[in-house]
């Protein structure tokens, strides 16, 4: 096996980042600059940046080995990852961009007047994005070790370094260049090959992968095959999970602030539908044409099936440029997830704990330092924490926390901070016990394994409902400039109010 | 020389371009001041944008969120291909994209013509943003 297109093509995409990033940091002077790149960015750039930050590993890789493994029902993560920035269209956008604050818990603190709210909140950005920076440096890790035989530990290295660097320089603005850049590589790492591996499918002759006999099941075409009630359960709470789990995770809601105004909030989510909707076509392509051309995948090393495809499918130097070309496909996406999760982490970290000592920029590079080692070196000491599990979890915490907390605080006058407080508590301790009952154990049947392995179902409803409940029994707090916020957050910027 | 064959000094001003009280329209100062009329114009805003956004959802799942419960009910779905393709597949893997886009599209449009139409009532000028 001959490694040098995968070192050529990880060494290629990891200087691009470093220079893109370099090029943009000529525009980026002022800290408003590194939190939300001035509030200047246009709805093209913006949605290729937001499209290049949120397909992460699991869009790249995950899907395709979890297509191959387990047929039609993981079509619905996708769908779901998408259909998530539809519900954060009509729901959140433009209002979320209106609120003027530069995370989560800014907006949680303006909207509600409480200190309690606000820490809840930076505590909870902080939990979510670990947990789902935690996979993309062990996918890496995997990465690496299987394109180019290197120890596992190096891959989470080189993206921890790459992106500290781009971070800790550059910040938003310079982000913004480096994640747009990602998308559209990430697209043609993947639909080129793509390409090539269907012609030679035809050019074979070989069966419908839907017909192949080996190695599953009956049920491989078929969504809910075998799964009744539990089945049904499971793939309903995914995509409850996966539908209002977008708006709730940090780095997705921070980049809304870099929008110039409501309206091209709402424009650039459009767009991202668009991009994220032609992306997502690809991945089941490897997945069904794995089932004829790698069987053996579906029995373990699932997730390096589109690295490893294109060196079985078409053999000499035509698979390795292949495989190189998904290789650097993968490593853009493992930086670009990472560094749009540690810029909201950074963030977030920075405003709340370093900044009573350090100053603006400073704060924001020490921030940026603090969230990107804990979960690296996490990843180098317990790599066998199960990469596409972490991220589906990651999914149903924010789900359960900040997606009711953001549908009221937008759209109900009545919400106060003690019911906040008491609903985000419920939902994250819900889902948090969940996530780590299912991280320690392996359990995956019986009614008990499928409540707290998918829990978004029951606990994004429990967080709702207390939320509601405990907002009315404390109806005398509400904050006295709900009505205000409401005018600035719904009413169009060009109308003179007073915000 | 006396003062008196000089032409007293006048100052020299047009119409008043604008009603001296009130510089912005009604509507917007009754929700500056967070009156009950104030609070009319919001509501009716946000109820408009919330019906909207309902319905967009309603939409959403009644077509994708049913297809689970669909493909329960009816197992033999899979048997019914178009170019070879089973209908899930075409469904979830294909169909589902297109369609999300245009339920975004709609949506958008239909809420920036709820903004203008807001803009307009409350500076009461039809050309308003």
């Amino acid at each position: 096996m001959t490694s040098a297109p995968g070192i050529v093509a990880v060494v290629l995409v990891t200087v691009a980042t470093l220079a893109i990033g370099t090029w943009g940091l000529r525009f980026s002077r002022t800290t408003s600059d590194f939190f939300v790149a001035s509030r200047s960015v246009r709805p093209g750039l913006n949605a290729s940046a937001i499209g290049g930050e949120y397909l992460s590993a699991a869009s790249f890789l995950g899907i395709a080995g979890l297509v191959l493994v387990f047929g039609a029902d993981m079509l619905w993560y996708p769908v779901g990852w998408t259909a998530g920035y539809l519900v954060l269209l009509v729901l959140v956008a433009a209002p979320l961009r209106r609120s003027g604050a530069y995370t989560l818990p800014d907006f949680a603190e303006a909207r509600l007047g409480s200190r309690r709210v606000r820490s809840l909140c930076s505590a909870l950005v902080v939990g979510i994005g670990w947990l789902y920076l935690l996979p993309q440096f062990q996918g890496a890790g995997v990465t690496l070790a299987a394109t180019i035989g290197a120890p596992p530990w190096l891959g989470a290295v080189i993206v921890a370094a790459v992106v500290l660097i781009n971070v800790t320089s550059g910040g938003m603005r310079s982000i913004t260049f480096v994640q747009a850049f990602q998308y559209w590589l990430k697209l043609t790492a993947l639909l080129v090959p793509a390409c090539v591996l269907l012609a030679v499918w035809v050019g074979d002759g070989a069966p419908n992968p839907a017909d192949a006999a080996t190695p599953g099941d009956a049920f491989w075409s078929l969504p809910l095959g075998d799964g009744g009630g539990q089945g049904l359960y499971v793939t309903y709470s995914l995509i409850v999970a996966t539908f209002l789990g977008t708006m709730g995770l940090p780095h997705v809601v921070v980049r809304f602030y870099t929008n110039p105004d409501g309206r091209a909030a709402r424009r650039t989510t459009l767009v991202v539908l668009g991009l994220l909707g032609v992306f997502y076509l690809l991945p089941p392509v490897y997945g069904a044409l794995g089932r004829l051309y790698a069987p053996d995948h579906a029995t373990g090393a699932s997730d390096t099936l589109v690295l490893e495809l294109p060196r079985l499918m078409v053999p000499g130097l035509g698979g390795e440029l292949l495989t190189g070309m998904v290789t650097a496909g993968a490593f853009a996406a493992f930086l670009s997830t990472s560094s749009g999760l540690t810029i909201a982490v950074a963030g977030v970290l920075s405003q709340d704990v370093a900044s009573r000592r350090l100053s603006g920029i400073t704060a924001f590079r020490v921030a940026g330092v603090a969230a990107v080692v804990v979960p690296c070196a996490v990843a180098i000491a317990a790599p066998d924490v199960g990469v596409a599990r972490t991220v589906g979890l990651a999914f149903a915490v924010a789900a359960s926390t900040f997606c009711p907390l953001l549908l009221l605080g937008i759209w109900w006058r009545g919400l106060t901070a003690a019911g906040a407080v008491a609903g985000l508590l419920v939902g994250g301790i819900g889902s948090g016990a969940a996530v780590g009952w299912t991280l320690l154990t392996s359990a995956t049947t019986g009614w008990a394994a499928v409540l707290l392995g998918q829990p978004a179902a029951w606990s994004v409803p429990a967080a709702l409902a207390t939320m509601v409940v405990v907002s009315r029994a404390t109806r005398s707090r509400i904050p006295a400039h709900a009505g205000r916020f409401m005018v600035r957050l719904h009413t169009p910027e060009a109308v003179d109010l007073e915000r | 020389m006396s003062d008196a064959g000089r032409p007293v000094r006048v100052r020299v001003t047009g119409p008043p371009r604008r009603r001296a009280s009130g510089v912005r329209p009604t509507a917007s100062r009754e929700i500056d001041a967070d009156s009950e009329l104030g609070a009319v114009y919001m509501s009716s805003l946000l109820g408009e944008q919330l019906r909207l956004a309902a319905g967009v959802l309603v939409a959403l799942v009644l077509t994708v969120g049913v297809l689970p419960l669909v493909f329960h009910l009816f197992p033999h779905l899979s048997d019914l291909r178009l170019l070879g393709v089973p209908a899930p597949w075409l469904l979830l893997g294909v169909l589902a994209y297109p369609w999300l886009l245009v339920l975004g599209w709609v949506y958008v449009r239909r809420a920036e013509a709820n903004e203008r139409d807001f803009a307009a009532l409350v500076t009461d000028d039809p050309d308003a943003p």
